[in-house]
């Protein structure tokens, strides 16, 4: 199985080297020079001149593509333009935000999505699997964004129960944290829990028509054992390839919601740096959340060999 | 309906062969949701090009001493910071927003359809081309639309290109699994034994088989290319600022949102309820053309 792992792991080189590619071109063939919005409107051209070399800027593309892909291969990203710190440091101060909003959004959809999905299935057609899936049609398709709006709306601006953006780090008030965290997970996790409820409803309803199901009630099983022991196993693999999408798409997700609230995330990282054209910036941030993304990816293909046993030995 | 089927049976000619003309209508409105579902798409669009022009208002005028307005007898669901009214802005978003969906879905579904074949039935560069795709694929697909927007610059064909190469990579593996499915089959390799060229077998005898889940996608497609549209212009990264988007009336909402909560609730309203319908249609039909595919 490690030889397995070894081997995923080194097909996500060339992955990565394509996305390396994409975005060292679409961030060089950007419009704007950062050298003159960071020399300002009064610099001379001769001072921005002088800037672009510094910066490197002034070199053929090629040259600075190669510059900047041995610099990663070392793992250093560069410097910021404008923060004034290497990359590396200011990604991972804007780590802990993003981190923990797409955790909490999984884990609450998680939670959310797979009881009711089982629920809605064990009670087929009746009020509560009509309301589980009118709501989750609802959620599928109401943006994540839209529904944080509505959220601040509601609890922030009318009720004034929960802050309606900002951000304390963990560490500093984990109480206040959750606080600040509570809108932008729920609204970043309803989507996919609505998807997941879908999902596990529609495979259990499967599983429960299976042989094996019927003859574990014929043996006399009581029904938990047979729900727990022998249809769960089965729904949890659809499952985990709906929890892993979700995960990454949850990262994407995180960026758009951390402007609804204003965290201090590496969403918000990335989107002011393209307002200012803080190249090193955008290029380690977008390939470090890539990275992130196949990843988890990867992580998931794992687990199904934890938890299926027929991939387990198709595999070795 | 009628024109859903007319177009069913113009791209799915075996369908024609295979059964009457009423049995799609009939697949189709065996299942109530995808009826409802095309239903308000169309009234989404006639609302979009009529409109505008029943409200009385102007999308562009600026009145200044009617700004921020809450809904009455004379604007509906009130006005803007502008003093613009937000029912005839909400309407006409929705050329744009569908306009660009639309497109998005069409632009990904022809050229990731053309990926997909290549790499699918010519082995040589199936390795290469696939990877990448792969690449393109390990971008969260927001960051990946955010990132080509700011090198091309807020232009609504720009926001058509960046989700046609976001999405388009979905599509090539979908139709490249597919190929990979048919080649194998026993017909293909009679065509070939019956001396059809590599062109003939891919578009006469394998693309045909491709249809119907592409059709089931371009729905979702086009789902996603709306939300996804909305939220680059929340960000600013989308349509130019001066056009009327569902996301755009979101972001200037926002800052207002105390004074004026219908400019933070409409837009948003519109965008579900098209987002809703396109996902209902999309279900229907992956029901009605592909019973294999698990419902979800």
């Amino acid at each position: 199985m490690s030889t397995q792992i070894l081997r995923r792991l080194l097909a996500l080189v060339p992955v990565l080297v394509v996305v390396g590619v994409v975005v060292f071109v679409l961030v060089h063939v950007a419009p704007g020079d950062p050298a003159a919005v960071m020399a300002g409107n009064e610099a001379t051209p001769e001072r921005v001149a002088q800037l672009r070399h510094d910066m490197g800027l002034d070199l053929p593309l090629w040259e600075q593509f190669s510059r900047w892909v041995t610099a990663v291969a070392r793992g250093d990203l560069g410097r910021s333009y404008f923060l004034d710190q290497p990359v590396s440091e200011s990604l991972a101060q804007r780590m802990e935000p993003t981190g923990l909003l797409t955790l909490y959004a999984l884990v609450f959809s998680v939670l959310v999505g797979v009881p009711a999905g089982v629920v809605a299935a064990l009670r087929r057609n009746s009020w509560v699997d009509r309301l589980t899936m009118v709501i989750s049609l609802g959620g599928v398709s109401v943006p994540a964004f839209w529904l944080g709006i509505l959220l601040i709306l509601a609890f922030a601006v009318r009720l004034r129960v929960l802050p309606a953006a900002g951000y304390v780090s963990f560490a500093e008030d984990p109480l206040g944290n959750f606080r600040y965290l509570l809108m932008p997970s729920f609204s970043l996790g309803l989507q996919s829990a609505a998807l997941l409820a879908r999902v596990v409803r529609s495979s259990m309803l499967d599983v429960l028509q299976e042989d094996y199901v019927r003859t574990a009630r014929a043996k006399g099983l009581r029904e938990s054992v047979v729900m727990v022991r022998h249809a769960l196993p089965n729904v949890m693999i659809p499952t985990l390839t709906v929890i892993g999408n979700s995960a990454g798409g949850l990262l994407g997700g995180a960026i758009v919601t951390e402007q609804v609230f204003n965290l201090p995330g590496v969403g918000r990282l990335v989107v002011e740096s393209v307002l200012r054209r803080d190249f090193p910036v955008i290029q380690g941030a977008v390939l470090a959340i890539a990275g992130v993304y196949v990843l988890v990816n990867l992580i998931v293909d794992v687990a199904y060999v934890v938890v299926d046993p027929r991939v387990r030995e198709g595999g070795q | 309906m009628i024109v859903l089927e007319n177009l069913l049976l113009r791209v799915f000619p075996l369908a024609s062969s295979r059964s009457s003309k009423w049995h799609w209508t009939w697949i189709l409105c065996r299942d109530s949701g995808a009826v409802v579902g095309g239903f308000i798409l169309v009234v989404v669009v006639i609302a979009g090009i009529v409109g505008p022009y029943l409200t009385g208002w102007d999308v562009l005028k600026v009145d200044p001493a009617n700004r921020l307005l809450p809904p009455s007898s004379s604007h509906w669901l009130g006005t803007d910071g502008f003093g613009r009214d937000v029912l005839t802005r909400t309407l006409f978003a929705a050329r744009i927003s569908l306009f660009v969906g639309m497109a998005t879905m069409v632009g990904s579904t022809v050229l990731g359809t053309v990926v997909g074949l290549v790499a699918g039935y010519f082995r040589a560069v199936d390795g290469p081309v696939m990877r990448v795709m792969d690449g393109f694929m390990a971008f969260p697909s927001i960051l990946l639309a955010i990132a080509i927007m700011a090198s091309l610059g807020p232009r609504t064909e720009n926001v058509i290109v960046a989700l046609t190469i976001v999405y388009l990579p979905r599509i090539a593996r979908l139709v490249r699994g597919q190929v990979l499915v048919v080649r194998q089959l026993l017909y293909v390799e009679a065509a070939r034994v019956l001396g059809a060229d590599d062109w003939r077998i891919v578009i006469r005898h394998t693309l045909p088989n491709c249809l119907s889940p592409l059709i089931v996608q371009g729905s979702f497609t086009f789902a996603f290319a709306v939300i996804s549209e909305a939220s680059l212009s929340y960000l600013g990264a989308g349509v130019p600022p001066e056009l009327p988007t569902w996301g755009g009336m979101l972001h200037e909402g926002v800052p207002v949102m105390g004074a004026a909560w219908w400019m933070s609730v409409f837009p948003g309203v519109a965008i579900a309820i098209t987002v809703l319908s396109l996902n209902q249609l999309g279900d229907g039909l992956r029901d009605a053309l592909d019973p294999r595919i698990q419902r979800l």
